[in-house]
Order: C-alpha cells, then structure tokens, then sequence
C-alpha cells in the first residue's frame, strides 16, 4: 500500500503554474452581455409601469380616483373635461364575460374531445387549425367580424348597427379559444393514466371516467386556461375597436354599441393632446388595464405552476 | 347497490361525445371558413398592380405596395432587436443564471410580459421611444416596440431549444477542457438552432399582424413615397387593413377584401415556415 | 489466467511509477443538504488502473467526478477535505478548472459523440485549445484514432457522422476525443456497460495499454471487469443515510482474494450488491 504523502518528483511548481486560474477574459465579457440580455425582461417591463405611471399618475391629480373610476361621463374635450370610465370598464367586463361563457364551455369540451376522445388522426389534423386561429391577427378578426358578423347581428336582434358588444364578445371568443383549448388540453393530458385505468376497473364507461375523474383531476389546468382566456379578452384591442360600436355610455344591454378600455385608449390617443389631461386619463386606463391583465395572469401562472407540480410529466 | 343499466348509460355516452364533437366542430370551423371566405373574396383584388404599385385615389385604387414594404420592414426591425436579446437571454437562463431570486424574478416579468396588452405596448413605445427617446413617430418606434412585444416570446422558445439539447452533449464537452461559452457556442447552439429559429419565425408572424403598438408610434394610411430612413412615418398592412375597412368612405369592398387576403397570406405563409423548420429538424433526429 | 497485479510489474517504466498522481483525503461530498460521500481517503496511483466498485447508487460517480470536478455543474454540490492532483489541491479557488478537465479526461457511460463528423469530434478539444491548423489538426486526429484503436475503422469515414457508428465505436470515438487533448488522466464512468461483450473487450484491451502512458480510473458495477483490467481497487458502499463510504482499497488481486474487510467479502463473494 502506498504511503500517504508521496508524491512525484517532478517541480510541482511549473504544474501549479499552467493549472493556475486564467482570467479568460473573452469568458468573462460575454458573462456580462448575456447577464445584461438576461435582465432586459425585467427592464422591459419596470420600463412599462414606469411610463404607464409616469403619464397617467398625474390625472388623479385633476380628478379624483373615485370620480375617474366610477364616473360614468367621459368628456375630454368639453369645458371643462371630465374623465370617468365606468362606460369602458362595464364594456370591458360585459363584453369579456359573454366572451367567456361562449368560449368556455366550447374550449373546454374541445379540449376533452381531444385529450381522450378523438382518434389521433382527427386530433393530428384539429390540432393545426386550432392554432391557426390562434394566428389570425386581430385586426382580421375585427374585419371579419365588421363585415360578415355584424349585418347578422343586426338582422337577428333587429338593431339599428350590428357593431355591439355582443360582435365583439363572439369575435372575442373565437380568438380565447385556441388558449382554452390548448392549456386545457395539457391539463387533461397529464391527468394520470392510473386514475382513468381504476376508474374503469370499476366498471365507468368513459364518458364518466371524463366527467368524474379526468375533468376534476384537471380542474385547476382549465381554471388557469379560463383564465389565461380570460386575460387575452380583457387585452384585444383591435378587434373590439372594430366592432364594439364606439359609444361612450355606460351599456345597459350587449347589443348596445359599447367602448371598452383598450378601444378607448386607441381611439383617443391620435388626436389627445401630448401632456394634456386626456392624454394622461387615457395612460391611466393604461395602467388600470395593466393591473388586471398582470393580475389574472399572475393568478393563472401561479395555478398552472401548482398543477405541475400535482402531477409531474 | 343499484346502478343504471348499462344500455342508458352508453346513449349518454354516445350523446356525451357527439356533444363534445359538435363543440370541436365549432371550434374548428369558423376559421376555416374565415380563410377560405377571405380567399375566395380577395383573390379578385390580387393582381400583380395591387402588389407592387402605389395606392391612388386617395387609397381607393392603385396597389398597396407601401404597406406590403411597411411590414416587412417592421419584420426585419423587430427581428434585429428581439433576436438577439431574446436569443442571449434564453442563454443566459438556461446555461448561467443561478437559481436565485432575480431569476425568479425574471421568469415572473417573462410571463407577465406575455400577457400586457397590445396597446398597452403601444402606450408604452409612445411615452419611451417616440417621445422621451425622441425618436418620433416612425419605423424605428414601432420596430422597438414590436420588438419588445416579442421579447417574451422569443426568449420562452429559445429557452425551451436550449434545454432541449441533451445533458450528455455539454457533459462530453466540458469533460475535454472546453470553456462554457465555447460549449454554448459550438455544441448547444448549434443543436438548438431549429428551435431558435422557429420561434424567432412566429414571433416576427405575429408581429406582422399587429396594429395597436404600430397604430401609436408611426403607422400612417398615405404616404407620399416609401421610407427612406428608420425615422421616417410607414405604411402597414395591418393598419391599412384596419383604416380601409372602417375609416374611408366609399372603400371598395374588393381592395378591403385585397388588402385582408394579403395580410392573411404574409402571416400565414410565416407561420407555415416555422412549421417546415420544426418538422424537418425533428426528420433530422 | 492468473496475472499478479501488483503495481511494480513490467509495464514501461515511467518516472512515475509508484507514484501517487490523485488522491483523495477525508473527503465528505454534499448536494445541497444530502450527503452523497463520507470521509473518503484514497490514492491513486499513476500509469495503472484503478477500478471503483460497489452496489448501484452508492457514489462511485460521484467519487469519479470529483477528481475532474463535474460535481461543480450541480447546484448546491459542496464538498470538504482534500482532493489532490500531482500534490496541487484541485479545489482551490485559484485553480483553472477548465485546465483541470484537460488534464482530467472523462469518458461517460453511454456514448456521447457529438453530431459533427467523426474528424470533428476528435478535433474538437484541440480547436477549442487554439489549434486551428488543419494539418496539425489532422495529425492530432490521427493519433488520437490510432491511440483509441479506432484509426482502421474509420481512416475511409473521417467526414462520416459520429453518430453513424456503432456502439463501441462511439465509445472508442469518445476516447479519442478525450485523448486528443492529452490527459494525464483519463476517467472512465461504467464506459462498456452500454455495449455489447465484444465491444466490451476491445475497450477493456484499450485500457490497458493507455494505461502505460495514462492514470486510468473506471467506475464498473461488473466486478469481472475489474478483477480482469485493473491493478487497483476501491469497494464502495452506501451506509444507512445514503452516503457514499469507502469501505477499502489495494492491489486487485489482494482485494478479490483476501479482502480484509467482511462486507468487501460479502460483495465479492456475490451476498449481495
């Protein structure tokens, strides 16, 4: 056995020397880009809420929160200019609600179809065209939704426009759809397959199996798709700027023309003076936005984490 | 213990699944008939006019050929300044970033970047480059704030084909003394490239068809000529398709159809090349 | 066949036979709060083959790794003592470790060739080290394939993938790679448990003639292969917490046929493991 503490005779010295840590310098430097490229989500985003508060802080200064967020008479350019969004932010929530009770229970029912129902060469070829609806920009939408949709809307409720919220709301959910469908999918495709086999050891058909083991398993998936649905509606801009009908009351009915948020920001911000007080109002129905985007999705990424974490692939 | 009889229970299956087929059905359809009725309406404007020549009459004839332009070079904007970071990012999180709280920090604003609202980036490429960074309303506004809309999604997919590429690779890499970076560069990269690509291709897809972020920081529906540098105003397709179809009295409804067709065709065309990428590196495999 | 392994037997000399080239003092290793090796004190000895063995799962990867410091790609991975290459304490702040994982080699359990052609993965460490020359490149590639006796196998396919290869090819072609840095040490982590017996062999007949010129350690969970390669062998075991103790090493052939240790007999012997 050899004695601990031998060693060779050559110089240990010169070996020290070329084992001896390098600066490596051109290391180093792209350590530092790639940290730098690495923070510039998080710059991105403090740089958002910067200006957001930035230039639309300033309002609730000319007129209170109270009578910013519940007042329900939006006149920027009269004398003086009041600024209340309860017209937009009722649009926002009406139409974002019918948005979701159409796309919902169509989303999660596909979703199911696809997960354990459909053959895979039906799934193969649905699954494609789900995602090309997720890729139709949403001007197209709005488009399609002015010139096919609403004459339909029109004639069917027997209104003097067809541009309401109700066109935006079904526009709004086809475009939730591919999301609903794809989170809940997943969802639904980790459910274990231990859970569904016991279920039908005990005699369920399939359908009960879906309904009463598969679904629940999954719930908190879809709830994060519904969600996520959730979030994109409460987002669009184009297409509801389109459709919704630009009136500036408060909606009583869907098939009232009807402003929600985003329209009203894009609308305004062309001819709202840099600096003045509509321009501030409309940043500050920016940040408002903001918040309830980042919260729903927040709320949803939180979920979906958890989901993962129930069942792991 | 009683249950149904199996026979009723079977029809409500049967019922069950026909539901959910019909559900599926509603799904799928509507945007097949949304491409197929575009196609079908817009083919007429199609000409090779409409393509390269100017808009005349106010917009109500000619061709779109600015806007045709316009896109493409908001495109190449957006991919100059989203792929690069978004690609170095994507690096960073997966092959250096510990896992401490500024990387959950930066995880957390990916996410919720993914879900700001478009015109909520518009507001904020206004306040950020066209007024404090005093670009002005024009090309290098917008590309900048596309691009800051596409950051997420390019950093996402790019950190997903760099974690793609298997563990054994960088293993076998560092085990013959290779530095990290070159492991990077000269054995994950160059895996992850399909990946990195794909993504970067649907990122710019989808940046072809907005029109809220564009519609505040230089978007404009005539303009005399082309532009001649990134700090000039230009013309899009998605704003044309938008102005076209609500702003202009008299608009025919062949040029607004055109106009749809084209937008519909540029965006799709992106994402069935992304698409080709995608299979044929998992052909390769 | 009965060969006496001793460590003085006629391999070429070199001025470092009998001689320690790593060793291991009172190492314990932890990730994060579990503790994977406990109080490990081994030598190593230069131009030989040191064969780890033990049950799976009791840490003679993790043993392995500590002599290039892979361990270091594991968040949370800590570890306390003495490790030592040539007398030069390895994990000392001021060492490169980049340098060190020339020196150290490592070849991994399934074959990882990269997707490049069979010319590139073996140039691959000498481009990374600076050499660009094609020549010089072609002359190391060379070499190196020849070291690896895998040179007539692949003279015609140089621009061919590496992945195209057979299993022990790729094995060999791993070998090469690493050799084409010039090691002192090469590591090797169960290197044939993925390849067939004759594919076994041939790369057990390598071993021992690198080992004339390189320090050689394999992990190996076949203890037929390490009575027939190795002059050296280290037992491992896991104690009731899941660490990694060594339970003892010496001369192979001391250790397969008297082993001073009951739990060594035991493993030897076929009780358990």
């Amino acid at each position: 056995m050899l004695k601990p503490g031998s060693s060779t005779a050559v110089a240990t010295s010169s070996i020290e020397k070329s084992l001896k840590r390098r600066l490596r310098l051109g290391e180093r430097i792209i350590e530092g880009w790639v940290f730098l490229a690495g923070l510039f989500a998080i710059i991105v985003l403090l740089g958002i809420i910067a200006i957001l508060i930035k230039e639309g802080l300033p309002i609730f200064a000319y007129s209170s929160p109270w009578r910013f967020l519940f007042g329900t008479k939006w006149y920027p350019v009269s004398e003086p200019p009041t600024f209340g969004i309860l017209p937009f932010f009722v649009s926002t929530l009406m139409i974002t609600l019918i948005a979701t009770v159409i796309a919902v229970p169509i989303g999660v029912a596909c979703a199911a179809y696809l997960a354990e129902v459909a053959p895979p060469r039906v799934r193969e070829t649905v699954k494609p065209i789900i995602e090309l609806l997720a890729g139709i920009p949403s001007v197209m939408m709005g488009f399609i939704g002015l010139m096919l949709l609403s004459p339909l809307i029109q004639s069917a409720f027997n209104l003097n426009t067809g541009l309401c919220g109700l066109t935006a709301a079904i526009m709004l959910s086809l475009m939730s759809l591919p999301v609903i469908v794809s989170v809940s999918e997943d969802a639904l495709h980790a459910v274990p397959k231990d859970f569904k086999e016991a279920s039908y050891a005990l005699g369920a058909t399939k359908w009960e199996t879906i309904r009463h083991v598969c679904i629940p398993a999954a719930l908190s998936g879809v709830a994060a798709a519904i969600m996520l649905g959730v979030g994109r509606a409460i987002g669009e801009t184009m297409t509801v700027l389109m459709v919704a009908g630009g009136a500036l009351a408060v909606p009583l009915s869907p098939t009232d023309p009807m402003t929600p948020m985003t329209s009203a920001i894009a609308s305004g911000i062309g001819n709202a003076v840099r600096g003045g007080l509509q321009y501030q109002a409309l940043f500050a129905i920016g940040l408002i936005l903001f918040i309830m985007t980042l919260a729903v999705n927040l709320v949803a990424d939180r979920v979906l984490e958890r989901q993962k974490r129930k069942f792991p692939r | 213990m009683t249950t149904a009889p199996i026979a009723s229970r079977q029809i409500s299956q049967r019922a069950a699944f026909v539901l959910l087929g019909i559900a599926t059905a509603i799904a799928v359809l509507p945007v097949l008939f949304i491409v197929v009725y575009t196609v079908v309406n817009g083919a007429d404007a199609i000409s090779w006019t409409f393509l390269t020549q100017d808009p005349s009459q106010a917009g109500k004839a000619g061709g779109i050929l600015p806007a045709i332009v316009g896109t493409f070079c908001l495109m190449l904007g957006t991919l100059f300044f989203a792929l690069p970071i978004g690609v170095m990012a994507g690096i960073y999180l997966t092959e250096y970033a510990r896992q401490n709280w500024l990387t959950r920090f930066i995880n957390m604003a990916i996410v919720n970047l993914a879900g700001v609202p478009s015109i909520v980036f518009g507001l904020f490429g206004l306040g950020v480059f066209v007024l404090a960074f005093h670009f002005g309303l024009s090309l290098l506004a917008a590309s900048l704030t596309l691009a800051s809309q596409a950051l997420a999604m390019v950093i996402t997919s790019s950190r997903e084909a760099i974690l793609a590429v298997p563990r054994e690779h960088r293993d076998g890499s560092l085990a013959v003394g290779a530095t990290k970076w070159q492991t990077v560069r000269h054995v994950v990269l160059p895996q992850a490239l399909p990946g990195i690509i794909t993504g970067a291709v649907l990122a710019i897809s989808r940046a072809a068809g907005e029109t809220a972020p564009i519609l505040v920081t230089g978007a404009a529906f005539l303009l005399p000529g082309l532009p001649s540098s990134p700090f000039d105003q230009f013309m899009a397709l998605p704003y044309h398709l938008y102005t076209v179809a609500a702003h202009v009295p008299g608009m025919s409804k062949t040029i607004m159809w055109g106009v749809a067709l084209v937008l519909l065709l540029v965006v799709l065309s992106f994402d069935v090349l992304a698409a080709i990428i995608r299979f044929r590196s998992r052909q390769r495999v | 066949m009965n060969r006496k392994h001793t460590l003085l037997n006629d391999k070429t000399p070199s001025a470092q036979v009998c001689v320690t080239k790593l060793r291991a003092e009172k190492v314990n290793l932890y990730y994060s709060s579990f503790q994977a090796l406990r109080n490990i004190t081994l030598d190593i000895p230069a131009c030989a083959i040191t064969a780890i063995i033990g049950p799976s799962g009791c840490g003679k990867s993790s043993l392995l790794r500590l002599f290039n410091r892979m361990n270091d790609l594991i968040p949370g991975a800590r570890v306390e003592g003495n490790v030592e290459l040539d007398g030069i304490f390895i994990y000392d702040s001021k060492i490169d470790v980049v340098e060190l994982r020339k020196r150290v080699g490592m070849v991994f359990q399934k074959p990882n060739p990269f997707p490049m052609s069979v010319f590139e993965n073996v140039a691959f460490g000498p481009r990374r080290h600076g050499i660009n020359n094609r020549a010089e490149l072609e002359e190391i590639v060379e070499k190196s394939l020849h070291q690896a006796a895998l040179w007539d196998e692949v003279k015609d396919k140089l621009e061919q993938s590496g992945l195209a290869l057979s299993g022990g090819q790729q094995q060999r072609l791993c070998i090469a790679r690493v050799l084409a840095v010039e090691p002192e040490v090469i590591l090797m982590d169960e290197p044939c448990s993925a390849l067939d017996p004759v594919a076994t062999l041939k790369i057990e007949d390598l071993m021992k003639n690198l080992a004339q010129q390189y320090t050689i350690i394999i992990v190996t969970h076949n203890m037929q292969q390490a009575a027939r390669v190795s002059d050296t062998a280290a037992f491992m075991m896991m104690e009731g917490d899941r660490a990694g103790v060594l339970v003892e090493y010496g001369p192979t052939s001391q250790l397969f046929t008297n082993p001073k240790d009951k739990r060594t007999e035991d493993y030897i012997t076929g009780r358990f493991g």
